[in-house]
């Protein structure tokens, strides 16, 4: 399921090239958008959460139960569809 | 009440990761600090330390997470059944709070200090009862790391470390003994290895960078000596280098002045934003 689905007003691109800009930042490497960051040693479990600090600060979304999982991270790509999906429901409670 | 109720005393970096593995285990912990600003931080970090254990898998799935209380009170620790110390690595600070811990529980009631490198038997002069002293050193982020080392003072009664090994087993951890020495096994082996990494810095070697990619690559460590000093906290690094060097005479465990000028500029790891490196973190916002 891509973000387009769920959120006509969603603009996936310009989610990706934030997304690609934050990992480069920390990184010091650009990403590919399929890119598996954990398989290729960009991102390593410290990473991670930096990741989802980020993306709840940057599109003031929670990332709470089952999607606090890795798979949800793996990928730019993963991720912003991820933004996409959690900014189309209405706010949920933060609860782990 | 069924959990036993561990208490934590010091609600720095260490004290919260392993508030964090011990309630994200289903444990209840009571967790104390003398300064309110201290718990207040602590109780947000552990928040995120379980969403961090969750996201990672290091947390057992269908847990429900054990209570956390913070308190100002060390008195509250009375009722516990194990005290896990975990002061600054300062042990005018330690022989404090483990004198004033001592006097509070029950006999026999296993008291840990949580260390990097402080030898047990110099901490045991200063509980009433020595046998039921007995070390451990998590590494940081203690709710990430599986392993922890155990030392196993020339007093700590048998008693003391079966019930030690079977909380930690408890909360998933898998505990490796070793007899009392400066340093233990890993800090011994890796604060002068990370000391080295700075001085090779310093003088110009190699980059950051550089030298954490030549350790991952060629020898295989996990994130590189200089991203672990930032994870350990600089400031806590120096502490216990200093109390290395004064243990052990190595001048490897002098710390470098590299080190020494992240401290004084403030950058003291990912806890402070910047280290070696700099972090996105929750703390810029």
């Amino acid at each position: 399921m891509t973000a387009e689905h769920t959120s006509a007003s969603f603009d996936t691109d310009a989610v990706i090239d934030r997304i690609t800009r934050f990992v480069a930042e920390q990184t010091s490497t650009t990403p590919d958008t399929d890119q598996d960051l954990f398989a290729t040693g960009l991102a390593n479990s410290m990473f991670a959460m930096q990741l989802v600090v980020f993306l709840e600060q940057t599109y003031a979304v929670t990332v709470a139960g089952p999607d606090l999982q890795l798979s949800n991270f793996r990928t730019v790509k993963s991720m912003a569809a991820l933004v996409g999906r959690l900014q189309a429901q209405p706010a949920a409670g933060s609860d782990v | 009440m069924d959990e036993p109720l561990i208490a934590i005393v010091g609600a720095g970096v260490m004290g919260t990761g392993i508030s964090t593995l011990v309630v994200g285990n289903g444990l209840p912990v009571v967790l104390v600090d003398i300064e309110q600003g201290a718990l207040d931080r602590a109780t947000t970090a552990i928040n995120l330390g379980l969403r961090h254990a969750q996201l990672t898998g290091a947390r057992p799935p269908g847990t429900t997470p054990g209570t956390l209380r913070t308190t100002l009170q060390l008195s509250d620790i009375a009722d516990a059944a194990v005290v896990i110390e975990a002061v600054t690595e300062a042990p005018d600070r330690k022989a404090e709070v483990l004198a004033a811990v001592s006097a509070l529980v029950g006999p026999a009631t296993p008291i840990i200090s949580n260390t990097s490198g402080i030898p047990i038997d110099e901490m045991a002069a200063w509980v009433k009862d020595p046998g039921a002293l007995i070390g451990t050193h998590f590494m940081n982020p203690a709710y990430l790391i599986p392993m922890v080392e155990v030392i196993r003072g020339p007093r700590t009664t048998d008693r003391t470390v079966q019930q030690v090994l079977s909380t930690l087993t408890r909360i998933g951890r898998r505990p490796v003994v070793v007899r009392d020495a400066p340093g233990f096994v890993t800090s011994r082996l890796l604060h002068p290895m990370i000391n080295d990494a700075a001085r090779i810095v310093g003088e110009g070697t190699a980059t950051v960078e550089d030298v954490d990619t030549l350790m991952q690559g060629c020898l295989g460590h996990p994130t590189g000596p200089l991203r672990t000093a930032d994870l350990i906290g600089i400031d806590n690094l120096v502490d216990a280098l200093e109390e290395l060097h004064a243990r052990t005479g190595d001048e490897r465990c002098r710390p470098s002045e590299l080190l020494l000028e992240k401290v004084r500029r403030g950058e003291l790891g990912r806890k402070s934003g910047r280290g070696f490196y700099r972090y996105y973190s929750e703390a810029q916002s």
